[in-house]
């Protein structure tokens, strides 16, 4: 039996949700420890979100 | 307490809007069954504009009916070489429907591509659906072209009028100034000295500004009515991230190569190893940024031409203000991905920037 495409794309999207999700979460949490690094916690945040949504993205586009 | 309240309401408003939803829905299932054939037609009518407002055209379509195709369409030069140059309006297309002559030669757009027919405009195709006509060099200014050229001149104008303010005033922004001024310092203190450090980021800081403004921009102008979707547009993504590439290759220190081909302080089969990953990461990583771009603003356009789409799906009175609602919602969001995007394309440029400029004293 042949898995459709469209599966490949859900487990996709459930992975980079999970991903995100953390990189967000633990980034509230560094800043609640520590507000004053607020500007360089979210800059490491956003790289991170943006390399995970970058395969997740490449990935979409294969499947 | 007040805002609590509101958001109550609305997500209330929402909740029986979708309630009244999938009860309409329920209780027309069997006439939905007879429309069934009717259903499927407008479904790939939907999924044809979908499909036709993402790409790229010879013309400029603000409006058009479907049934006696009147509308407002601008024309816009088509430009080919086609063993001499080739020049005229997309007019004589007559929107894709006829075969275009100029100086003898007959041109026909099948499937959004330009190809050299005879004058009945005969598309031969082989056993792909391919055709197997003489494609010509098409120079054309295209709707992506002619916005890309709207923005750069919209960006020399606002910017060179910034710059001489700037000189007017002593300094003191005035008017527009004041909105950019802020932006231009975010970027040069947020983005370009933490990445690429003091001594290095000056001469990164025209191609980081110049890149910011134009995808965001660009991004926003693909939010407008107008139809016209750039950036989510790979040629346009490709072409981006191969200057950010460029110029990493073309002003690298020894240093970057040396992390690249003998990476120090590992073991000497590890550094064999590592030098053609690392070589490929040095690919990877501006088609990384090209996909991320093009990626989020085709998907972006996507989801918010179909949520407009819900209103010819739902053939009741709910379609129009749910579609609305939500269409109204993501464009809000979709404001905050113009610009995010076009900083994470400047900060990840920054990044890259910064490894190449690295020098051995420098540590940060």
């Amino acid at each position: 039996m042949e898995i459709p495409g469209i599966v490949g794309a859900g487990l996709i999207v459930i992975g980079a949700g999970i991903g995100i999700g953390r990189i967000g979460g633990s980034a509230m949490d560094a800043i609640a420890r520590q507000p004053e690094a607020f500007g360089k916690i979210q800059t490491a945040m956003l790289i991170a979100a943006a390399l995970i949504e970058g395969i997740a993205f490449a990935a979409l586009f294969a499947s | 307490m007040y805002r609590i309240n509101l958001i109550k309401t609305i997500t209330l408003l929402f909740l029986v809007i979708t309630f009244s939803v999938s009860a309409q829905h329920d209780s027309s299932t069997e006439i939905q069954a007879e429309n069934s054939h009717a259903e499927t037609d407008l479904k790939t009518e939907i999924k044809e504009d979908i499909k036709h407002h993402l790409q790229d055209s010879h013309e400029f379509t603000l409006f058009r009916s479907k049934t006696d195709g009147s509308g407002f369409t601008i024309p816009l030069p088509v430009i080919l070489w086609d063993s001499s140059l080739q020049i005229f309006m997309s007019s004589k297309f007559q929107h894709g429907e006829e075969v275009a002559e100029n100086n003898g030669n007959y041109y026909k757009i099948y499937h959004n591509k330009i190809y050299k027919t005879d004058a009945e405009g005969v598309i031969e195709l082989d056993e792909h659906e391919h055709p197997t006509n003489v494609k010509p060099l098409d120079l054309s200014i295209t709707k992506s072209v002619a916005a890309i050229l709207f923005i750069a001149i919209l960006m020399l104008w606002l910017f060179t009028s910034l710059a001489k303010s700037y000189g007017k005033n002593n300094g003191i922004p005035t008017g527009v100034g004041r909105f950019f001024e802020p932006l231009v310092l975010f970027i040069r203190d947020e983005i370009a000295i933490p990445n690429i450090g003091e001594k290095h980021y000056k001469k990164y800081m025209n191609y980081l500004l110049t890149i910011f403004f134009f995808i965001w921009f660009v991004n926003l102008l693909g939010l407008t009515p107008l139809g016209v979707n750039v950036t989510g547009n790979i040629a346009v993504t490709f072409a981006l991230a191969i200057l950010t590439y460029l110029i990493t290759t073309f002003t690298a220190k020894k240093e970057y190569w040396k992390h690249v081909f003998w990476m120090p302080g590992i073991p000497i089969p590890m550094k064999i190893i590592l030098a053609p990953i690392e070589l490929f990461g040095t690919f990877i990583k501006p088609f990384s940024l090209m996909i991320r771009l093009y990626a989020n603003m085709l998907a972006g356009h996507t989801v918010l031409m179909s949520i407009l789409a819900l209103m010819f799906i739902f053939k009741s009175w709910v379609g129009g203000p749910l579609s609305f609602g939500l269409a109204f919602v993501l464009s809000i969001l979709e404001l905050l991905v113009a610009v995010l995007q076009a900083y994470i394309f400047t900060m990840l440029s920054a990044l890259y920037f910064g490894s190449a400029a690295e020098e051995h004293e420098d540590h940060h």
